[in-house]
Formats: C-alpha cells, structure tokens, sequence
C-alpha cells in the first residue's frame, strides 16, 4: 500500500473523530421534519438524480 | 399601532439583515471559486504530483477545522478562507489532470463543472424561492456524511470499483441537501456568517464536482 494511500485513510479517520461529536448533537437537536417536510427534500433530489442519469447518458 | 410599528421595523430589519448575508455569501462564494479554479489551474500547469495535492487538502482541512472558526467573526476570516479555497483548489489540479488525460476527458471535466453549476443553481433557486425550512434535515445530513466516510475508508482498502460509484452518488444526494440545508439556514436566519455559509456551500460544490467527475469519468470509460 502506497504512502498516499494511507495519508487518504489517515485523514478520513481524522474526519469520522471530528465528525461523531457533531453528528451526535445534531441528531439530538435536530427538529423531527413532517412527510410534507421530506418530501420538499425528495422532489429536487428526484430532479438532481434525474439530470445526473442526464449527464451520463450525454458522456457516454 | 405602536407596538404593530416595532413589530414591522423589526421584522424588515430581520429580512434586510438576511438579503445581505445571502449577498455577501453569493459575492464571496463567487470570488473564492474564481480564486480555487486559478490554484487548479497551476497545479494542472505545474503538473503536481497526487501527494501534493492530498498535502495541500490536508492542510485546508486542518485550516477548516481550527483556523477558520477562530476567525470566521473578523475580517481575518477573508484571508483565511481564500486561502483554505485556494489550497482546495491545488488539491484538486491533480485529480482534474488524471480526467483530461483520459480519453475525451476535457468533455468529463467540462460536463461535471457545468453540471456542478446547474445543480448548485438549481437547488439554490429552489430553497430561495420555496422559503422552505430544511433544518429537519441536519442529523440525517450528518449520519449520511459520517456513513458515506466510513465507506470510504473501507473502499481504501477493499478498492471495489461498484462501491466507489455508489459512494459518489450518494454524496451527490447528500451535498444536494447540505446546499439546500445551508441556504435554508440563510433564509431562517439560523446562519449569519457568510464566511462560514461560504465554507459550507463551496465543501459541497467541490465534493459533487469531485463525485461527479468521478460517476462521468467511469461511465466514460466503460465504452
């Protein structure tokens, strides 16, 4: 294994300790969200995923 | 009528306060991105190796992490993220120039940044016009980022192309909700720094950018 390889894994494991503490308080603070309240999220998630088959299908 | 007057000056000073940090998140957003894609563009020219620009990342991110919220609060917080979004930007150069050595791979770079562009636009038009409050959506965002990391540690090791795709679709998804998460932010007055929503939006976009390129470039390259 290469040295840049393990510089990768190194600074990912640095990312999930600096990660934990804040995704544990989010996850305690954050507000509930309705189905109404989701599905704003879905409808231009729909749309991203969408125009990303879009691009593919352009490159391809 | 008193009462009802303070009530309305309030509120308008409440929507003036937010149009200018979204101005000023949009005009610094704007600036910070010409500045990354110049430091691209020298590491593209200057040829820099791989481990280089993981160096530069490297050092962005500790400036991300402990520089920046020291700062982010007075005016040295300028200088600080220009140079985080420049050292993003030499990160980034090798990564571009392994794609436009690839067969047709100025057309994958060119498609991945305008789509990049798009999406940004796209979603951003979304949560300023809706008005919609996606604060329900920062725990969620939080696992999905924290799992999306986990995988990649993983695929270091186990380096299964399948999961490397499915590992950048996802963080497509997941950067399309911090992009509406943090502008949501703005609208409801939940972030009032522009340098840190500057921070925020330009992880986002480099990260689809990263993905995207990513998805085109394997697609590409099955043909």
């Amino acid at each position: 294994m290469d040295w840049i390889k393990i510089g990768s894994a190194l600074l990912l494991g640095a990312m999930l300790i600096f990660i934990f503490p804040r995704m544990r308080h989010a996850l305690k603070h954050t507000p509930k969200g309705t189905t109404k309240d989701w599905m704003g999220y879905l409808l231009p998630l729909l749309a991203v995923i969408g125009f990303v088959i879009f691009l593919v299908m352009m490159v391809r | 009528m008193n009462n009802f007057g303070q009530v309305a000056s309030r509120q308008s000073t409440a929507v003036l306060a937010t149009n200018k940090v979204i101005r000023n998140t949009y005009i610094l957003l704007s600036t910070t991105l010409l500045f990354s894609a110049v430091t691209a563009f020298i590491a593209i020219s200057a040829n820099m190796s791989h481990g280089a620009g993981l160096i530069a990342s490297i050092v962005a991110i500790a400036m991300l992490w402990f520089v920046l919220p020291r700062t982010a609060n007075s005016a040295s917080g300028i200088p600080v993220i220009f140079a985080i979004t420049g050292l993003f930007g030499l990160g980034l150069g090798p990564v571009i120039n392994f794609y436009l050595n690839m067969p047709a791979g100025p057309s994958i770079v060119m498609t991945a940044l305008g789509g990049t562009g798009a999406i940004f636009l796209g979603l951003s038009g979304y949560a300023l016009t809706t008005r919609k409050d996606f604060s329900f959506m920062g725990g969620f965002l939080m696992v999905g980022m924290f799992v999306v990391i986990l995988a990649a540690v993983a695929n270091i090791f186990f380096a299964m192309p399948a999961l490397q795709l499915a590992i950048s679709a996802v963080v497509i998804m997941i950067m399309s909700g911090f992009i509406l998460y943090e502008t949501s932010s703005i609208i409801h007055g939940g972030q009032t720094n522009y340098i840190m929503a500057t921070a925020s939006l330009f992880l986002s976009l480099l990260n689809m950018f990263q993905a995207l390129l990513h998805i085109l470039g394997a697609f590409r390259g099955r043909d």
